[in-house]
């Protein structure tokens, strides 16, 4: 058949892609994909590539497709560009054509898996993709702004190059800022025994300090245990599960869980980062050979759930504009939160409106994935391949919709370039800022 | 042309049982034996709980959201696998023969119902076919293996029409159709067709990860 040529193979100029492309020989090519696909697939993928019957009934899942219209970024039609190739002639394709197999796996898929609930068969489309990004990784063509983080990963054990004494600084400083408003508040680190170790993105302490204020604030009113670790290892975000690097991925979550132990902590609570958790959930501990997480994981969303329906905190007012809620995949798809999400939603806001598609059939946020971490060379795509999603955020805007719900990180990236480009003035909230906001507060 | 059809009704016939049955086989013991090996995950995670939840809501008409999405391919897809697999079961002409060979034979449809069965199908393919030449994200995956995959499942309920019917040449149709026949008996285990073996599992595996682990409907 004719090599139909994508819309999108203008291909994006990217420092570690077109660097990595200079290094590749056509033998270091078929080497790397057959050791990968001896040694790393089987049964799966197999099964997968002569299961597909090519129906194209996947399209209408992907959010990338529905807002090209371009049948390349449909699911099966990235599988098609990239892993049929690649199986079918075992290894020996070009470097050109690794170039463009890289950008479909890293900025045109986030790896939502929406399109295994729309085809028929459960072809697992993400599965794929993911070991194409694991094939790109040994071959070292990865975009370079997503290899930076996983480099600092492995360097720090965190995403953003935060330094051990840096980290430690910041909780203080938070700790502090947090005491102006209630005096006796702690932000207690490395204690040991405490009910919980609440962890976090790298991004909290480098960018948005604040939210481990306000989630000292809702911890410290619940009244509830906790504590923060002083070592690497705080860190849950991993980059490296979405670069291919599974190897880095497996001692960031055993970084992540020993940290846990040596806490003697009973569980870990996240703050609200979808693709943290699946990889504390679902992904790293898998490689690390635990069937579940070998301590219990619970995401802030159910925390906050929990905190809520056991009453101890309780809401002062409600808060007054209208909101929607936006559905992380990695916590709805990947999860079953959604209810949870809505619960708290309700609690504590006078009016919620919901987008549609929604739950476990929302449209992916398009910065999932790691794409958004592959930075500013592809963020005009990202932004264009999600207009779909600006179309949902304008319909419940004009029913009255003025905040957007989204507890994840990634998503609120995503969703911020959106609604800025697609001019939607809307304003973005995590669940603990509606919280924070509008819980009542132990008097000073 | 007697010793032709002698021969494509009798040991042709037999090649293509033995290709059917023991390639069925062959591809489903070695793909559970191969994920045993290769993706233990895969065992560890099946919950037939889960599995027959999400196969149930995936062979009942409209039962998922993207069949209620797609109500003509829908109706469609669902009306030819259940004549697909119906129409030669249940046909007279075939419970003949197995009567003549093993004596052994079993309820038959009316001659119209079969004759409509076998237009539906033939009908299907026809849809399957435009499908596949008109919309765009169907066109861009298409191979050619897929027009002779069509080709193939079409063939026989043509050839079969045609000499039910005693069309012109039908004497000749009668051999391609039991050729034809025995083509795509023998090309399931080994085409794309081997969906049909390896749909409880993909599905089942999916619905166990979401409904065990992520807590979620896969439909
Ligand atoms: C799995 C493959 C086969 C399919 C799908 C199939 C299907 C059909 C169909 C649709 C008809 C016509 C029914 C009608 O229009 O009412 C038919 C007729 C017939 N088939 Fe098959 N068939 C298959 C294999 C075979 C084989 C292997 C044989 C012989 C060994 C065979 C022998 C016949 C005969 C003798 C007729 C009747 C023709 C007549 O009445 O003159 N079929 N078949
Ligand atoms: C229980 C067994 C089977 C199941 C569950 C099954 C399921 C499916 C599904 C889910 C599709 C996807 C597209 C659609 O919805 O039409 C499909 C397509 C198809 N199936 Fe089956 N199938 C089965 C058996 C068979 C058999 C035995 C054949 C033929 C020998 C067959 C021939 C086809 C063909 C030709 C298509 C492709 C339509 C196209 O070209 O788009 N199926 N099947
Ligand atoms: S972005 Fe989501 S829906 Fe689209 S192909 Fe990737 S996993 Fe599937
Ligand atoms: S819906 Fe499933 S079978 Fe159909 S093209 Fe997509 S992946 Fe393949
Ligand atoms: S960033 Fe949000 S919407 Fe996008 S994949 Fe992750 S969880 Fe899903």
């Amino acid at each position: 058949m004719t090599e139909s040529v994508s819309k999108e193979s203008s291909l994006i100029a990217d420092e570690g892609l077109d660097k990595g492309l200079a290094r590749l020989t056509s033998e270091k090519i078929e080497k790397t994909i057959k050791t990968i696909l001896t040694n790393e697939t089987g049964a799966r993928l197999k099964t997968y590539v002569s299961t597909c019957v090519h129906c194209g009934l996947c399209s209408d899942a992907c959010h990338v497709y529905l807002s090209n219209r371009d049948p390349a970024c449909s699911p099966v039609g990235k599988i098609k560009q990239t892993i049929w190739e690649i199986v079918k002639k075992k290894g020996k394709v070009d470097a050109q054509f690794i170039r463009r197999a890289s950008e479909i796996a890293y900025t045109e898929c986030n790896l939502c898996r929406r399109c295994a609930m729309y085809c028929p068969f459960g072809i697992d489309i993400s599965y794929m993709i993911l070991i194409v990004r694991r094939i790109c990784h040994k071959l070292g063509v990865t975009p370079h702004y997503l290899q930076d983080t996983a480099q600092s990963h492995s360097a720090t054990l965190n995403q953003m190059w935060v330094k051990d004494d840096e980290w430690v600084d910041t909780l203080q400083w938070q700790e502090e800022e947090a005491q102006d408003e209630i005096g006796d508040l702690r932000i207690p680190i490395d204690q040991e025994g405490a009910d919980f170790f609440y962890s976090v993105i790298a991004p909290e302490p480098k960018f948005r300090a604040q939210l481990i204020y306000q989630a000292a604030v809702i911890f410290h009113s619940a009244g509830v245990s906790w504590t923060m670790p002083a070592t690497p290892g705080w860190d849950n975000s991993d980059m490296c599960m979405f670069s291919g690097d599974n190897e880095m991925m497996g001692r960031l979550k055993k970084a992540h869980f020993e940290t846990a132990m040596r806490l003697k902590v009973k569980k870990i609570v996240m703050g609200e980062c979808g693709h943290a958790f699946r990889s504390v959930y679902d992904v790293g501990n898998r490689w690390l050979g635990f069937r579940e997480p070998p301590i219990p994981i619970i995401h802030s969303i159910q925390f906050f759930y929990e905190l809520l329906k056991e009453g101890r905190i309780k809401i002062a007012k409600k808060y007054a504009k209208t909101v929607t809620l936006h559905d992380p995949c990695n916590t709805v798809r990947g999860a079953g939160l959604h209810e949870m999400i809505r619960m708290i939603a309700h609690e504590t806001c006078e009016k919620v409106i919901e987008m549609h598609p929604n739950r476990e059939h929302n449209y992916c946020c398009n910065a999932g994935g790691g794409v958004i971490n592959c930075g500013p060379p592809f963020k005009n795509k990202r932004v264009e391949n999600n207009s779909i999603k600006a179309d949902q955020l304008r319909n419940v805007k004009e029913q009255g919709a003025e905040t957007v719900i989204a507890p994840c990180h990634n998503c609120h990236g995503g969703l911020e370039d959106i609604i800025h480009t697609y001019k939607l003035d809307m304003d973005l909230k995590f669940l603990g800022d509606i919280i924070y906001e509008c819980m009542e507060k132990p008097e000073e | 042309m007697h010793a032709v059809y002698n021969f494509v009704s009798g040991p042709l016939l037999w090649v293509s049982f033995i290709l059917f049955f023991g390639g069925s086989v062959y591809r489903i013991v070695s793909m559970v034996r191969m994920a045993k090996k290769t993706d233990p995950v895969v065992y560890h995670f099946w919950s037939l709980k889960y599995a027959l939840r999400s196969i149930f809501h995936w062979i009942i008409p409209f039962a998922s959201e993207n069949m209620r999405k797609q109500p003509a391919m829908t109706i469609v897809t669902f009306a030819f696998h259940i004549c697909l697999f119906i129409a030669p079961l249940f046909l007279f002409a075939h419970i003949i023969l197995f009567k003549a060979s093993w004596n052994i034979s079993w309820m038959y449809l009316p001659d119209t119902v079969a004759d409509i069965m076998t237009m539906i199908v033939i009908g299907a393919c026809i849809f399957f076919l435009v499908r596949r030449l008109k919309l765009p994200e169907v066109k861009y995956v298409t191979s050619c293996s897929d027009y002779v995959i069509l080709a193939i499942v079409a063939a026989p309920f043509i050839t079969g029409f045609w000499t039910f019917h005693q069309l012109p040449g039908f004497r000749i149709m009668g051999i391609a159709h039991i050729l034809s026949g025995e083509i795509m008996l023998a090309a399931i285990p080994f085409t794309r067709l081997s969906h049909m073996f390896f749909f409880p599992f993909t599905r089942g595996y999916m619905g166990s990860e979401f409904g065990a682990v992520r807590h979620a409907r896969d439909w």
